[in-house]
């Protein structure tokens, strides 16, 4: 038996799967076709401070090998999420990896202080800090494109969280140079680093000929996008073998449908993978990604999962 | 009115679900449309008229990951193939496409049932079942049940012309009244099923009005029915991801029990919604707008 635990920043956890922010809602849909506590983590939808309605529709365009969404951070807000969502998944006992998300670097932190108040608070193993979203202070660049802004976010939301619980910075692979936000973020106190969030894309509709999303732009993800966080996730842990920038385990996520997709992902450097879009063509996916990793693994003669993490970087 | 009609699913019976790798037995040409019948006993057994299911489209490598959702047209929970589910497929794109051209004994992955189911009224009340084009698919399910349940049934079947009507045989056999119309008048009366439907539930006196069809259709399905009295159940047509509740792309802006609107997902919260509680005001061709008195109405973006 391969042993699949995997640690981040001191927290142990039962496997490297997890959900991915926004791709899973807040856990109650998916447990319906499996147990979402058996995961590593459940990663929920980012939350914000009060309730939003999203964008107009159409949200979505499906694109080779994946898809362009525009959701626009739909969501209960804050209050409703400590009150309903996260007991919920404490009750069914699952490992809860919370994504938090604000138009100001104040936004984050009261989120991350209304999430730390909650009394479902235990299940949380460390907070994910979606910093792809738009700075309202700054004409609405997303942080994560500004490693100053991206730094701000993470120092005062590490503020609110008790040191034992890890926050991890979801970064746009959008930027010149990725090491530089990781590095800005990992300095101003991010335990870890989440790679990548979806690309900026957008559809034509050849019909109307205008745009095909509600919200003119959306994210792209999906297999399309693989190639682009394995890249990501390489270069920083490169930047980190290098000493370029202090070693903190990274979250995987882009593009992951199968166990030979996460396995890419891990031999690059992440410490834990996330299953997102796939989810939506196969409910089960982030199970059965767990189950077909172990067995690849196992396969390939290895005796635990950290064995593999980074381990294309020394071949 | 609204006692009249009562959610026949309890919550633990909605919750279940399945996923199965189901096999096509048999694939006809109906008019426009491919009617497929699909060996998925998970599904027969559980689903009620008005829910649906979502189709993955081609293998598990396949580069299209999006699945298609089809309301069930028809179930056998114990047939002779074991449990089999119908739908009714326009091929209108790549996708459908696909699951369109399926032969007899190919695999398709099927998720379901999902949604809500249309309510069942709890008095035998008239009915009008009201279908665009293969919006139909449901209504002859949903008119079997209603007259177990003794309520006169009349339906209403409209499409552009006559090879997009699906079902009309099956509605003579499946109700006490068949009104038919087509954009171009090449079957039944020239017109939109709305040209008709005053008419209907007059001579019914029906109090409720199911629809399933173009968005269109159904509002003005619901404001007919309001203004006669009836209570709208109308099953919308949205384009989902996922079907399953976890995209948040199917959301339509609906009025909830405590007046307030909110952008819901039509694929748990639907796909029936009460036609007078849908606001209708904000649909504009492709898509719809968040009302300015959404909850949580629009501020800055980020996806």
């Amino acid at each position: 038996m391969v042993e699949m635990s995997t640690t981040l920043s001191g927290r142990r956890l039962a496997n490297p799967l997890m959900t991915a922010s926004g791709c899973a809602a807040n856990g109650q849909e998916l447990h319906r076709f499996f147990d979402v506590a058996g995961l590593g983590a459940f990663v929920t939808k980012s939350v914000m401070a009060d309730p939003r309605s999203g964008r107009d529709t159409p949200r979505m365009a499906e694109t080779p090998s994946g898809m362009l969404n525009s959701i626009g951070l739909q969501g209960p807000g804050i209050a409703a999420f400590v009150e309903h969502d996260l007991p919920w998944l404490a009750s069914v006992g699952a490992t809860v990896l919370p994504s938090i998300a604000g138009g100001s670097s104040t936004e984050f932190a009261h989120v991350a202080a209304a999430l730390r108040a909650s009394p479902a608070f235990g299940c949380v193993a460390g907070v994910e800090v979606n910093i792809s979203c738009p700075n309202v202070a700054n004409r609405g660049l997303v942080f994560a494109c500004d490693p100053l802004a991206s730094a701000k976010v993470v120092a005062l939301v590490r503020e609110q969280l008790p040191r034992d619980v890890p926050i991890f910075a979801k970064l746009s692979p959008d930027v010149t140079d990725i090491t530089t936000i990781a590095a800005a973020c990992v300095k101003a106190g991010a335990d870890g680093l989440t790679m990548i969030n979806t690309l900026l894309g957008m559809a034509i509709d050849t019909d109307r000929l205008r745009p095909q999303l509600g919200g003119v732009t959306g994210g792209l993800s999906g297999p399309g996008i693989r190639p682009v966080a394995v890249r990501a996730i390489w270069q920083v842990r490169q930047a980190m073998f290098e000493g370029r920038i202090p070693t903190v385990p990274i979250i995987g996520v882009g593009g992951v449908r199968t166990g030979n997709d996460a396995l890419e992902l891990v031999a690059a450097g992440a410490s834990a993978v996330q299953v997102g879009t796939a989810t939506f063509n196969d409910p089960s996916a982030p199970m059965r990604v767990l189950a077909e990793l172990t067995e690849l693994l196992e396969t390939k003669g290895f005796a635990s999962f950290a064995d593999v993490v980074g381990i294309a970087h020394v071949r | 009115m609204s006692d009249l009609v009562t959610q026949p699913v309890s919550p633990g019976r909605r919750a279940r679900v399945t996923q199965e790798q189901a096999e096509v037995i048999a694939t006809r040409r109906v008019g426009s449309y491919q009617h497929l019948t699909l060996v998925a006993p998970g599904v027969a057994e559980l689903a009620r008229p008005g829910q649906f299911v979502a189709l993955a489209v081609g293998g598990e490598s396949s580069s299209t990951l999006l699945r298609r959702s089809f309301s069930i047209h028809k179930v056998s929970p114990s047939g002779t193939y074991g449990g089999t589910v119908e739908i009714v497929v326009s091929a209108v794109g790549a996708g459908t496409r696909w699951i369109a051209s399926r032969q007899a004994h190919d695999l398709i992955d099927v998720v379901g049932p999902l949604g809500r189911a249309f309510p069942l009224p709890t008095e035998p009340v008239a009915c009008v079942l009201v279908g665009g084009g293969y919006g139909s698919a449901p209504l002859f399910w949903l008119a079997a049940e209603l007259r177990a349940r003794g309520c006169h049934v009349e339906m209403v079947l409209g499409a552009a012309s006559e090879d997009k009507l699906f079902g009309v045989t099956l509605a003579r056999r499946s109700s006490d009244g068949v009104t038919v119309t087509t954009d171009d008048g090449s079957a039944g009366q020239r017109g939109w099923v709305s040209d008709v439907l005053p008419e209907v539930i007059t001579s019914s006196g029906a109090g409720v009005v199911y629809g399933c069809g173009p968005m269109g259709m159904l509002h003005s399905i619901t404001e007919i029915a309001s203004a006669h009295g009836a209570v709208a159940q109308v099953a919308v047509e949205e384009s989902m991801a996922c079907g399953i509740g976890i995209c948040m792309t199917c959301v339509m802006p609906v009025v909830g029990n405590d007046g307030l609107t909110r952008m819901v997902r039509s694929c748990v919260e639907g796909p029936v919604f009460r036609g007078d509680r849908v606001r209708w005001d904000a649909f504009s061709g492709s898509g719809a707008h968040v009302p300015p008195d959404a909850v949580g109405a629009p501020r800055t973006g980020g996806h």
